[in-house]
């Protein structure tokens, strides 16, 4: 967008309908910011001006929210924004190369617009399309199996200023590579069955169900989740505006994970189902479903499908003919942060806030959404409470194992032959995936993602179940041929991008772990660096405010201690050396005075201690 | 580190080896070092000097402490540091510039060609400059670090100076046999 | 009914119902250490030098209610050691050259570097390069030195009604900003008679013309450490000094 488009009058004209839509409620700057960003290519220093003055804010609050979200931009962006995915399974199926020959063919520099404005080119965190990688997303929309040919191609599109709507349209075919079906992926009730179950159950009596099922949560904490909608059925409301509210967490960031886009995708209604029978059981009206910002070309569907079940009586007033039931969704879309998975950050992004955890207690179930009590659930927990609703208590705990009741879905990526979403009864053994999966000669699987634990083929006789290893989903399969030093840096770098950055030793530890990695691959590493990456994965581990800094260093610790050798082979001495190259560091004075004599290089091994 | 010859090199009885140096300081500590006045006999009974600006012997041997001042802003502080630290069984940084960088490293969010070129080239009435290249002249790194980012420092001695007594307290613990303290008022940054 | 107490370090502390464990300690005059708490501001819990062990397990002082009978380890090598790691990464993170700032002496980061006879910062020095704002005619911001604990911004905002100060960015990128569109602080109607103009415990909002004003030697931290601040007077009242 040119200056031009930023004069007064012009910039009121684009703005007054988005804010009116959003009926300049302050809780819905986040979606405003996107909106905004979305008509003018970023989010220039006038616009957040005027954006805070229609929803009555601060402008540097308005400003600090803009500058969390690696979505937003406060600078020009190209009119081309091309996202390379860059989770380690991107990584391993040629991303980094792909990225290249991209620049190279229209003469770009990763992280600059080109000097036309027509494009600019970044990496971006894991974007869900492990089993279809390598990924990148164009302007917000996902284009998966990123081969030589369509980086090409895709050049060729951008280069001739062909509109996205314009471009083929199996660039943009996301499938679902669903493997394994079991009570959760084989359900085909037509939409609303599982709110007709829990009207006909009551309320009280649906919540003797969940308790019986024994369901615990699937985002990865695993808290049972009865007590969290009985804790939020009994807490008192609030305020001026007293309600009770039900969260979606469909920020489904961890790397490797993507079975809540599969659920998303074609299983909308089972979530919808969830929801509503949450909002039913702890007496909310309201429903948020939190949808990542990757995961953007999915609204419009899920959208469509919102109004369908209004018009059927599936949400609205008079749920289902019951005059005394009203529940209705809203979908909030985020921006690229990782950190808005975590519940409470998400309650603040919801309100329009910086995605920063908050302190707890108290819980959400007391004072969450505007204070007010809230049950947040993982996409696909509630879509197992639509099944409890439906099949009842104990059929859920009949499956699976005494603590891990039913199933789960595991999201199967890496180096395995049918990569895709998998249904577990609980209980399953990692070698039993494995050999499901088609992974031939694993060396490593990397189990709940980067916050969770790297296995070695001495663990597979281990069991995914909340006792023994417990999961959020994601299963990365590392054969024999991968570096596991490579997938730890890769980690490493994930944290220190999406560390929200509110508290000392989860904002700069995860920062010096990422400069620890980069020193040992980049050859100046040593066993004292070793040892700090000890030193601060305890600390993090005991003082950061939240999971994300307390489980950030989980894989540099496993795979330290389960591959020792692949960092091993990069030290360059057991004692110490410095982060950077010597020589490299005289060569600007080299360049200035000239001099290209012996005393002006560094030729020497480090640590020698001879002069040259 | 360990072997038998060098464990018996600590005895007390015998006069440890020190030496001395200022890389990109001021020399100010090496005042402060000089303020613990008639107390340097004292420490002259318990060390011999080796390289130091007091001794002017130009390159150190086998030492038992190395007290460096300033940090690291060319390549000449490299080879310096690096001979301390493989003849110096502790190394001690001293200082705010050994520590953290100090003075000097407040460039260190400048380009150090440009101020290259603005100080010899195109700086105010400059005319006909050259950037200096005499090959007796060490190149500035583009960065300055403290020395612990280029070698691995066992103590340090904070202080812009340190005064004499922090310094005197320091060396006193350390020949003494202890690990080394510095409580208030001995201990400040600046 | 009976008093409730917490004991910090076996040392049995009263407090009253909704109090944190820092608000006990404080009243109590036992120094647990602390950047972004003050007292007279909504609890943070960022800055993290408050991490204590309460019947176990870490949490921040200054944000976890006090219960009846919780044991706080507080003064222990291993918290320490943390909290002075901690300190480590806020010195390698800013730019904290201390001979050169005017609020040496003064600063409570440095006063607590001391107090955790904190030597060196041992980490690698990031250097950061964040422009000054001398746009105001009496204050200068240098936000190489912001711990970003935010007490400018609730100061701001709780107190003074202004906003003048946020936080943008996240992670290592995290830094301050000003409440306007050209991003000086003259533009902002921030005055020194603010609260916000301070509370800053490092050398980030300064008056101009006032620097160095109390020579070495008697400035607050020359006189007292910090902890001995905090504990002197209950020490004095016992009778011990």
């Amino acid at each position: 967008m040119t200056e031009a488009c930023l004069e007064a009058g012009r910039l009121d004209e684009l703005l007054q309908p988005i804010v009116d839509a959003h009926h300049r409620d302050s809780r819905l700057l986040l979606q405003i910011l996107r909106e905004v960003q979305n008509a003018l290519g970023y989010l220039p220093a006038v616009a957040l001006t005027a954006i805070a003055r229609a929803v009555n804010l601060p402008r540097a609050r308005v400003e600090g929210v803009a500058g969390f979200y690696s979505f937003l931009h406060l600078t020009p962006v190209g009119r081309y924004r091309v996202l390379f995915s860059d989770n380690i399974t991107d990584r391993m199926l040629g991303s980094v190369e792909l990225m290249d020959r991209f620049c190279n063919r229209l003469w770009i520099e990763r992280g600059k617009v080109s000097e036309d404005g027509l494009v600019s080119v970044e990496t971006t965190s894991c974007t869900g399309m492990c089993d279809q990688g390598p990924a990148l997303l164009v302007n917000g929309l996902a284009l998966p199996r990123i081969s030589a040919e369509r980086i090409d191609r895709i050049s060729e599109l951008i280069r001739a200023q062909i509109p996205l709507a314009d471009w083929p349209g199996e660039y943009f075919l996301v499938e679902d590579n669903i493997r394994r079906r079991d009570a959760l992926l084989s359900v085909q009730w037509p939409a609303g069955e599982a709110i007709r179950a829990a009207i006909a159950r009551g309320a009280e009596a649906m919540l003797v169900e969940m308790r019986l099922s024994n369901l615990r949560g699937r985002g990865g904490a695993g808290f049972t989740t009865h007590i969290k909608w009985e804790s939020a059925r009994r807490a008192a409301c609030s305020g001026e505006q007293p309600a009770r509210y039900v969260v979606c967490n469909a920020d489904e960031g961890e790397p490797g994970t993507f079975k809540d886009r599969v659920l998303l995708n074609s299983y909308a209604d089972l979530v919808f189902d969830g929801m509503t029978v949450a909002g039913i059981t702890i007496g909310a009206r309201n429903g948020l479903l939190y949808l990542r910002g990757e995961y953007a070309s999915l609204l419009p569907a899920l959208q469509a499908n919102l109004m369908r079940r209004r018009l059927n009586g599936l949400l609205g007033t008079s749920l289902c003919g019951q005059a005394d039931l009203a529940f209705d969704i809203e979908i909030h879309l985020g921006a690229g942060a990782y950190i808005c998975g975590e519940e409470t950050a998400l309650l603040e992004s919801l309100e329009g806030k910086r995605g920063v955890p908050r302190i707890r207690p108290p819980f959400p179930v007391s004072a969450g959404y505007l204070g007010q009590p809230t049950v947040v659930n993982n996409v696909e927990t509630l879509c197992k409470a639509a099944l409890i609703a439906v099949n009842g208590g104990p059929w859920f705990a009949g499956l699976g194992t005494k603590q891990s009741t039913g199933t789960k879905l595991l999201s199967i990526s890496g180096d395995v032959e049918r990569p895709g979403i998998y249904d577990y009864p609980f209980g399953v053994s990692v070698a039993q995936v494995l050999n499901d999966c088609g992974a031939g000669h694993a060396q490593a699987v990397q189990v709940s993602g980067p916050s969770g634990s790297c296995l070695a083929t001495h663990e597979f006789s281990r069991r995914i179940a909340f006792e023994d290893v417990p999961t959020a989903g994601a299963f990365m399969v590392f054969g024999a041929h991968r570096d596991m030093f490579e997938v730890a840096r890769n980690f490493a770098h994930f944290f220190a991008h999406e560390s929200c950055g509110f508290c000392t030793p989860c904002r700069v530890g995860t920062a010096l772990v990422a400069n620890c990695m980069e020193k040992i691959a980049n050859g100046h590493g040593s066993q004292y660096d070793i040892n700090e990456i000890f030193k601060i994965h305890r600390l993090l581990h005991a003082a950061s405010h939240c999971g994300l800094g307390q489980s950030a260093c989980n894989a540099l610790f496993d795979t330290l201690h389960k591959f020792r050798p692949a960092y091993e082979r990069r030290l360059r001495s057991l004692d110490f050396e410095p982060a950077f190259d010597l020589d490299q560091a005289l060569a600007a004075a080299r360049q200035m005075t000239g001099r290209d004599d012996p005393a002006a290089h560094f030729r020497l091994g480090p640590g020698t201690g001879v002069e040259p | 580190m360990s072997s038998s010859s060098e464990m018996s090199a600590l005895a007390p009885n015998r006069k440890l080896r020190f030496a001395t140096t200022s890389l990109a300081g001021c020399f100010g500590c090496h005042m402060s070092l000089l303020d613990i006045d008639e107390r340097l006999f004292d420490l002259l009974e318990r060390v011999e000097f080796d390289r130091s600006p007091l001794t002017d012997i130009k390159h150190c041997g086998p030492c038992d402490i190395g007290l460096i001042e300033g940090g690291i802003c060319n390549a000449e502080n490299i080879h310096v540091l690096r001979e301390f630290r493989s003849n110096c069984k502790v190394l001690i940084a001293i200082g705010a510039c050994a520590i953290n960088g100090g003075l000097p490293a407040q460039r260190n969010h400048l380009d150090l060609g440009q101020c290259l070129q603005e100080v010899y080239l195109t700086g105010p009435g400059i005319v006909g400059g050259q950037v200096p290249n005499d090959l007796e002249l060490p190149l500035p790194l583009d960065k300055v670090h403290p020395l612990h980012e280029i070698v691995r420092i066992d103590y340090f001695i904070p202080g812009c100076p340190p005064s004499g007594d922090a310094i005197w307290k320091f060396l006193t613990d350390l020949l003494d046999g202890r690990t080394p303290r510095l409580g208030h008022p001995l201990l400040h940054f600046d | 009914m009976r008093a409730q107490y917490i004991l910090v370090d076996g040392l049995p502390i009263p407090f009253e119902e909704g109090q944190t464990i820092m608000q006990a300690a404080m009243v109590a005059e036992v120094f647990i250490p602390h950047l972004c708490h003050h007292p007279e501001f909504k609890p943070q819990g960022s800055c993290k030098l408050c991490t204590v062990k309460a019947n176990g397990r870490y949490v921040s002082a200054c944000t976890m209610p006090a219960k009846d009978g919780m044991e706080v380890e507080n003064n222990s090598p291993d918290l320490n050691d943390k909290r002075r790691t901690m300190l480590q990464m806020l010195f390698v993170e800013g730019n904290h050259f201390c001979p050169s700032c005017e609020q040496s002496g003064n600063c409570r980061l440095q006063a607590l570097a001391y107090e955790l006879e904190m030597l060196t910062p041992h980490f690698n020095q990031f250097y950061p390069d964040r422009p000054l704002d001398a746009s105001h005619p009496e204050v200068l911001l240098d936000f190489n030195r912001c711990i970003l604990c935010e007490l400018c911004v609730r100061a701001s905002r709780d107190v003074d009604g202004k906003n003048v100060f946020a936080l943008s960015g996240r992670g290592i990128g995290k830094h301050l900003i000003v409440n306007a569109e050209s991003g000086r602080l003259a533009d902002t109607a921030f005055s020194l008679a603010d609260k916000a103009a301070h509370v800053c415990p490092v050398g980030v909002i300064l008056e101009k013309r006032r620097g160095f004003a109390i020579p070495i030697g008697r400035r607050r931290y020359d006189l007292e450490p910090i902890g001995m601040q905090v504990e002197g007077q209950a020490r004095r009242r016992s009778g011990e000094l």
